[in-house]
């Protein structure tokens, strides 16, 4: 048997020639097809990253050339300086701020939105509305919102008798009024998500919970949630992936103030680039966001495994 | 369903439809209204004048802004939806050696934040001298790992046969992908395609590094420019342009809500 | 016309177990050829193999006595039908039949000339313009064969072709499908899992379990003489039935005391003395009085209208089937006697399953041998 076989497949080495010519010929359009975002991610992502990486060892001028080697010196002055404490202190507590709340307000609107009722696409339009408001239109928009003198939140204080706050003002309320912001931005595409997952669930299960006879909080809590949970952790992870990423609120808003009681991490490498020019610095924070980044990418992966529930 | 718990149900939406609602309401209320009903603290204007968006047309020139936003999103878009149907293609009907490989290679991009590359991004940007051009402003963004994989999920759900039965006819692999891969395809690249001009029309820090003069600025930052200019005082105007801003993107999202919640969600999980 | 050889065909994917091993035959042009075996016998990798969309392991397939082992499939000149019909959603029903012949550098002239010919041969002349979801499923499936029909090649491969068709429709597609491989003159190979249609339309057939042959050959042959208690019981409806016996003396004994004499030139045959005995549902009468007869109870009585199936019980926990013509009134639980015809008896190796005497062959061969 085996005899016959290698006489088979060395028997003729026009087959070989074909074939080879075959894969060849495969390989080459499959590349073809890849290379135009293969070209751009490696320009334009993979390229940067590990140059990002190269400039956080070195001191550098200001049109961010590096000068002199210096190690670990970068991550040494970082670690630090009060500055990037802070700055460490606000992306952690703005990623509290507004991940958990984000996402329980998102499924709850999902949830309420999943029923079936007249008119319910209305509703369903108005909850995911915020998804197509820009960052900087929203941020106008709350800056409104929370000026101090003619902003709807101290006029409701005022009407309650209550003294104002200066909202981005103060650093005991700046982040928390960011991040309220922040959630309102957020809501529209988490709840989408959430909402196409719900939708997702089969019906037939409540229908025979229902023949069970079992009380809604049950359904919730035994068939609602669970079958979630993939969606659940999607929507966690890119909320994570998000807050740390978070930008353009902060640069309109607060600009990183006061006292850089905002100065998140990516407006922290945005000032230190492209105001200060301290490019070296810049690089070494940014290294550190992306090692957050992935620990939280990987750490998600790990415990999501385990606890969901895939279909 | 009994008649209370629908009422519940109702109020409970009502009120939350409400809130969330409120701030995109109330700004175009207020891009009506006069200075000193701002001021005031009017929830409602007293005419719906157009006045506020004449005078910010006139202060900004918030046409070449919505123009350049226009151009840079329908660009993206574009760049986009070609390169993430081409990978996506290659992945799902072009068995090759590596293919694995660069499919873990582009799963790897997810995991690197984009801002953390933005300082040699910036510097590339301007080698190539591409800072206030639309170059610059759109190609870093044409390869889109998520774009590929939502196109490479829906691809996937092609009938291999297809595929097969064109071999057999002997039509080239060009030819099946964009003679039948993509019209089977079409809703799917329409979602992507929506998704991809609302993320691009509400860029914010790319834009703001790579452009510095008016006749590049896309809107978002022409935003920014108002809020921190004087007029940022006369709330009406700057509402006006938040409007001018928010309308072809609210329009857009109400037009495709359905297919996007449909399209994200199968991107998402699986 | 076409003639297609497999010599020592052998496919694995994992190059430890074989899914097909080492297949010999050879298909003659024009001739009707079918495969047929259950679910995962490796009778659609065959099929594939020979389209050129599976790789060829080992072995060589030839097409009109050239080597094809690596072709692409377009360079075979060779049509497909799917099972799933493979139509294109998007395109209307002409589009779909046309779809592809601009490869083979035919005039838009020719195409709708040859368009409207195979969808007039079909009775689609009035569904030309709509697209695949707007026709039922015989449609569809017509669509499919017209795109097969259309490209005029001189080989075509149909996998499963009938099978997501009601079973009314597909009776009459069996005999369309055949009318047109007649009329068109073409080689066919034709995969199935259902003995039926293999029986009705091959001209010579090929029974494949686990990735071997397990013989080929035309339908009625099949049928007398099955090469082991695999095709046996695979091919007919009701299939053969068959149970272990032993040979004492001169008489075969199944169940402890049912017993048939043997001839001593069956005897002659038989190395053991136990073997698996197989009889046809035909071959299955009920007893006349003068008849030596064996006592059975009914178990199940199923009327057809032209004839009846009497399902009994026959030793420990073995049922049988007679299949007698008109329509019968036993009632299920009854003590019936039947007599089995014992000129057809085949019997068949208990340990290989092999065939060790069938008295159909052996009267096949002393015809042969007169004549």
């Amino acid at each position: 048997m085996t005899v016959i076989r290698q006489e088979a497949t060395s028997g003729s080495t026009g087959d070989w020639h074909l074939e080879r010519k075959r894969a060849w010929s495969n390989w080459m359009t499959g590349m073809m097809f890849l290379l135009p975002s293969l070209i751009l991610f490696g320009v334009f992502l993979f390229y940067p990253m590990v140059r990002t990486v190269y400039l956080s060892l070195f001191l550098t001028d200001s049109q961010g050339v590096p000068v002199v080697f210096v190690g670990w010196e970068n991550f040494v002055n970082l670690f630090q300086s009060t500055s990037f404490q802070l700055s460490a202190k606000a992306t952690a507590l703005f990623v509290l701020y507004t991940v958990p709340a984000g996402i329980v307000l998102a499924t709850a609107l999902a949830i309420l939105a999943n029923q079936k009722l007249r008119g319910i696409g209305l509703f369903r339009t108005m909850f995911s509305a915020t998804m197509g408001m820009s960052v900087a239109a929203s941020s106008v928009i709350w800056m409104f919102l929370f000026n101090p003198s003619i902003g709807l939140f101290n006029r409701i204080l005022a009407a309650l008798n209550i003294p104002g706050v200066q909202w981005l003002l103060d650093p005991q309320y700046a982040l928390l009024s960011v991040s309220v912001a922040t959630i309102w931005m957020n809501t529209g595409f988490a709840f989408l998500i959430l909402l196409g997952g719900l939708q997702n669930i089969d019906q037939s299960l409540y229908e025979s919970a229902r023949i069970a006879g079992v009380s809604e909080s049950y359904k919730l809590r035994k068939i609602t949630l669970p079958m979630l949970s993939p969606t659940l952790f999607f929507v966690t992870t890119v909320s994570l992936i998000n807050a740390f990423q978070t930008f353009g609120q902060i640069d309109l808003l607060t600009r990183g103030g006061p006292m850089e009681s905002t100065n998140v991490i990516v407006y922290s490498i945005y000032k230190d680039a492209f105001i200060n020019y301290n490019v070296g610095s810049a690089s070494a924070q940014a290294v550190l966001l992306f090692v957050a980044v992935l620990i939280v990418t990987v750490l998600q992966f790990k415990i999501g495994e385990r606890k969901v529930h895939y279909q | 369903m009994s008649i209370g718990k629908k009422v519940l149900l109702y109020m409970a939406l009502t009120v939350s439809g409400l809130v969330m609602v409120f701030p995109i309401l109330y700004a175009f209320l207020i891009s009506f209204m006069q200075g000193g009903e701002v001021l005031q603290g009017s929830l409602w204007p007293e005419s719906f004048s157009l006045a506020n968006y004449f005078s910010a047309f006139e202060r900004v020139p918030l046409l070449t802004y919505l123009w350049n936003s226009l151009v840079v999103s329908v660009l993206i878009m574009v760049g986009q939806l070609v390169l993430c149907s081409l990978a996506a293609f290659a992945f799902v009907f072009i068995e090759f050696k590596g293919r694995e490989w660069i499919f873990y290679l582009f799963i790897s991009t997810m995991m690197i934040p984009w801002e953390a590359t933005m300082v040699p991004n910036f510097q590339t940007v301007q080698s190539l001298g591409w800072l206030n051009s639309y170059a610059g402003l759109t190609i870093p963004f044409f390869a889109m790992a998520f774009g590929t994989f939502l196109l490479r999920q829906q691809f996937k759900t092609i009938p291999k046969e297809l595929y097969e039965a064109s071999q057999i006819a002997g039509i080239s692999k060009l030819r099946f992908f964009t003679g039948v891969v993509l019209p089977v395809a079409k809703t799917t690249i329409t979602t992507l395609a929506i998704y991809s001009f609302l993320t691009a029309w509400n860029m914010y820090l790319w834009p703001l590094l790579v452009t510095n003069n008016e006749a590049n600025r896309t809107v978002q930052i022409g935003l920014k420019q108002m809020q921190t200019q004087e007029i940022a005082s006369d709330w009406g105007v700057v509402m006006a342009g938040v409007v001018m801003v928010i309308l072809p993107t609210l329009i857009l999202l109400f037009a495709g809500q359905k297919r996007l919640q449909e399209g994200l969600t199968q991107g998402a999980l699986k | 016309m076409r003639k297609v050889e497999l010599k020592g065909l052998t496919k694995s994917y994992d190059g430890k177990q074989d899914v097909l091993k080492a297949i010999d035959v050879t298909i003659e042009p024009g001739e009707f050829f079918v495969l047929v075996g259950p679910s995962g016998c490796g009778k659609s990798t065959m099929l594939r193999m020979i389209a050129g969309l599976e790789s060829i392991t080992a072995g060589e397939l030839a097409l009109d006595g050239k080597r094809a082992n690596a072709l692409s499939p377009s360079d075979r000149d060779l049509s497909m039908v799917f099972q799933n019909y493979a139509l294109y959603p998007h395109l209307t029903v002409e589009q779909n039949i046309t779809f592809g012949l601009h490869v083979k550098k035919i005039s838009k002239k020719e195409q709708k000339a040859r368009c409207e010919e195979v969808c007039a041969m079909l009775g689609l002349t009035d569904y030309m313009k709509r697209k695949p979801k707007e026709l039922s499923g015989g449609q569809r499936q017509r669509v499919a064969l017209a795109r097969a029909v259309v490209t005029q090649a001189p080989l075509c491969l149909m996998d499963e072709p009938l099978s997501n068709l009601d079973a009314k429709l597909r009776a009459k597609m069996r005999s369309e499908i055949r009318q047109l491989q007649r009329k068109l003159g073409i080689t066919m190979i034709y995969v199935t899992h259902d003995q039926t249609e293999a029986m009705t339309m091959a001209d010579r057939m090929m029974i494949l379990s686990g990735g071997d042959v397990q013989q080929i050959g035309r339908p009625l042959d099949v049928y007398n003489n099955p090469a082991n208690t695999f095709v046996a019981s695979f091919i007919g409806s009701p299939p053969m039935n068959l149970i272990e016996a032993e040979i004492s003396d001169s008489v075969l004994v199944a169940d402890g005391h049912w017993m048939t004499p043997i001839t001593a030139d069956m005897k002659a045959k038989l190395q053991t003395d136990k073997v698996t005995l197989g009889v046809r549902p035909e071959h299955i009468s009920l007893a006349k009085d003068s008849e030596p007869g064996f006592l059975v109870q009914v178990a199940n009585v199923e009327v057809l209208g032209t004839e009846t199936l009497v399902t009994f019980d026959f030793g420990e926990d073995t049922q049988w089937i007679a299949k007698w013509n008109g329509q019968s009134d036993i009632q299920p639980g009854a003590q019936i006697r039947i007599a089995v015809d014992d000129h057809h008896l085949a019997l068949y190796s208990t340990e290989t399953g092999e065939r060790i005497y069938c008295q159909a062959s052996e009267q096949a061969a002393e015809k042969k041998v007169s004549s």
